[in-house]
């Protein structure tokens, strides 16, 4: 767990990779691909990557023709702009057409940090997990978007892989693979469900050891797949520890604790509380002053599992 | 054939088009005949004159690829599909109605023949640029051909892919213009003005091309002629009538997305009904005893 690194990095080396063994995939990008890190890929291979300037929707078109020619083409930009500015052509264009695009922007979440409210997208899984056909991934360390990266590039259709800016732990080893709705249980627990995702399952985890010293035994799942949602691996957990904390560097509607509330409602009804960003715009700061500012940190995670076990006494 | 003949069979394809379009609009009880109407003549010569594709083979990885960036002129389009094979000429009396393959935008996930669906307007040529990008990636000759429609250049989107276009030296993508100067709300220069849209391409690094819309061979000459300059795109502003051919809908933006009543109707397919007559007579003259057996359904050179 000593490792950092951002999920972001995952990108351009995997798209270099997933270049030198055949696979026929471009990157567009819309002038930030050295924060995207897609610029590794036009370093590389200059033939294979297209700037589009600061244009988003023509970013998220180009893209769609690029896959109505049989290109695999990953996007860059950031994730406020990539979803909210461009949504009517990832909407209309990608997803109606059912195109083999996949989005995948970086700078998601408030771990953007001192840019502010203007650029901490947290609104980014509510507005993709709506759409059909749109697979919404959330991986949590960079070993996870290497993976996720390879799994939207052998699966068709759209995808979006949420990325971020901040070195987070690597958690997971080279045996790691990724599983389209499929939950990972870190940590095996009978009395709290801990369901994170991204940099969250850091926290999750952070929150467990906490609880583990009170004697409070929490399961912790990495939910890295909000769609298809794996709802009856977070049922199963559910039934077993009757209660359920979500938690998600987000919005605390439209995302994963909403994704998580509307399976539990239809398969297994239990106390939820959702960690998450409170229905605000974010603000500057360092990424883990707005951690903490934004109760998203372990020992939020704990205290909300704590008040979710007092009330079901 | 002559060239004589091919304007003809052009004329005489966008003439059963245009009756197509009322025809199918009326049934639907909905559409846009407007702007179907207005880009007959630019369809119909790229399909029968311009365009290298072959109805029975959809997916030939070299055909010309046209992309309806005002996707509301769907009729116009599954007009000249049906007229050249894609489908069976039974599917234009299902426009808009549920099941059918043929919606009320283009739906190229339910229709053969359509490269990319549309509808959302401003879209449409940075999808034919990525397709660009993609043929000359691949080595493959083919051109992109992209209809855009003049009240859809006000899209932000539309000049964000003008730019790209020749930045990357695109110049095997083809944009047209339908410029019949009028949009839902009025005309698009009391709308919302945009000034002169030649001018506005040409600063932005096209090759442009100004003809009469409804004008076969000025539209022939536009659209196959190639490039002066290798490396710069060219864009085609067609001046062109809305709801032209039907008397009462020339030139009125009430009719962008009206069907016509059923007294409506039996007017404007007699008045096309006529047009059309005359026109087979041209082709027939035109190609004179060859007729029969040189049925110019094959598209273009």
């Amino acid at each position: 767990m000593s490792e950092k690194r951002a999920t972001r990095e995952a990108l351009g080396e995997t798209l270099v990779e997933l270049v030198a063994e055949g696979v026929d995939v471009v990157a567009v990008d819309a002038d930030l691909s050295g924060s995207t890190t897609t610029a590794k890929l036009a370093k590389a291979h200059p033939d294979r990557f297209f700037n589009v300037g600061i244009a988003e929707q023509n970013m998220i078109g180009t893209a769609a023709g690029l896959a109505v020619e049989g290109k695999i083409p990953f996007t860059g930009s950031f994730a406020v702009f990539a979803t909210g500015r461009a949504y009517d052509q990832v909407r209309n264009t990608v997803c109606y057409g059912g195109l083999n695009v996949k989005l995948a922007p970086t700078h998601a979440g408030i771990t953007v940090g001192p840019d502010g409210g203007s650029h901490q997208m947290l609104e980014d899984i509510a507005l993709m997990r709506v759409l059909p056909d749109m697979r919404v991934l959330v991986p949590a360390d960079y070993v996870a978007a290497k993976a996720a990266i390879r799994l939207a590039a052998a699966t068709p259709g759209p995808f979006y892989i949420r990325l971020g800016r901040a070195a987070v732990p690597v958690i997971y080893d080279e045996e790691y693979r990724f599983e389209l709705g499929a939950a990972r249980v870190l940590r095996e627990g009978v009395h709290v469900t801990l369901a994170a995702c991204g940099v969250m399952v850091e926290q999750a985890l952070a929150a467990a050891e906490e609880l583990e010293l009170e004697g409070i035994h929490a399961e912790v799942l990495d939910i890295a797949t909000i769609k298809p949602l794996p709802a009856e691996a977070i049922a199963a957990s559910a039934r077993k520890t009757g209660a359920v904390v979500t938690c998600e560097e987000h919005s605390i509607i439209g995302g994963l604790g909403s994704a998580v509330a509307e399976a539990l409602g239809e398969l297994a009804p239990v106390p939820l509380v959702r960690v998450g960003v409170r229905d605000v715009f974010g603000t500057s700061g360092e990424p883990a002053e707005l951690m903490a500012h934004f109760g998203l940190t372990g020992a939020d995670i704990a205290a909300a599992a704590r008040e979710l076990l007092s009330r079901r006494k | 054939m002559t060239h004589a003949a091919l304007v003809a069979s052009i004329a005489a394809h966008a003439a059963q088009m245009r009756y197509d379009i009322i025809e199918m609009i009326a049934e639907a009880g909905s559409g846009h005949p407007g702007g179907s109407l207005s880009a007959a003549d630019i369809v119909a010569t790229l399909y029968w004159g311009v365009m290298r594709h072959n109805p029975a083979s959809p997916d030939w990885p070299e055909r010309d690829r046209f992309v309806l960036s005002k996707g509301h002129a769907a009729p116009v389009l599954y007009a000249a599909l049906a007229g050249a094979g894609y489908f069976g000429r039974d599917h234009l009396k299902t426009l808009r109605k549920l099941g059918s393959m043929l919606q009320g935008h283009p739906d190229a996930r339910k229709c053969t023949g359509i490269e990319v669906s549309t509808g959302s307007l401003g879209q449409g040529l940075a999808i034919a640029n990525g397709m660009a990008l993609a043929l000359r990636m691949d080595g493959n000759p083919a051109r992109v051909f992209c209809l855009l429609g003049d009240g859809e250049l006000q899209e932000g989107e539309v000049w964000e892919a003008a730019m790209f276009a020749p930045h990357h030296g695109l110049d095997h993508v083809v944009a047209v213009v339908d410029h019949n100067g009028l949009q839902i709300d009025g005309a698009c220069t009391d709308v919302m003005c945009l000034g002169e849209v030649a001018e506005k391409l040409h600063a932005f690094g096209w090759e442009v091309r100004e003809c009469d819309g409804h004008d076969v061979e000025a539209l022939l000459e536009a659209l196959s002629e190639p490039p002066m300059t290798e490396g710069v795109p060219v864009a085609i502003v067609a001046y062109t009538v809305k709801g032209k051919g039907v008397s009462f809908m020339e030139g009125d933006a009430g009719w962008h997305g009206k069907s016509p009543n059923a007294e409506q109707t039996a007017t404007a397919l007699e008045e096309l009904g006529a047009v059309r007559g005359q026109a087979a007579g041209a082709l027939e003259a035109a190609v004179g005893s060859l007729l029969t057996d040189e049925s110019p359904s094959e598209g273009g050179s």
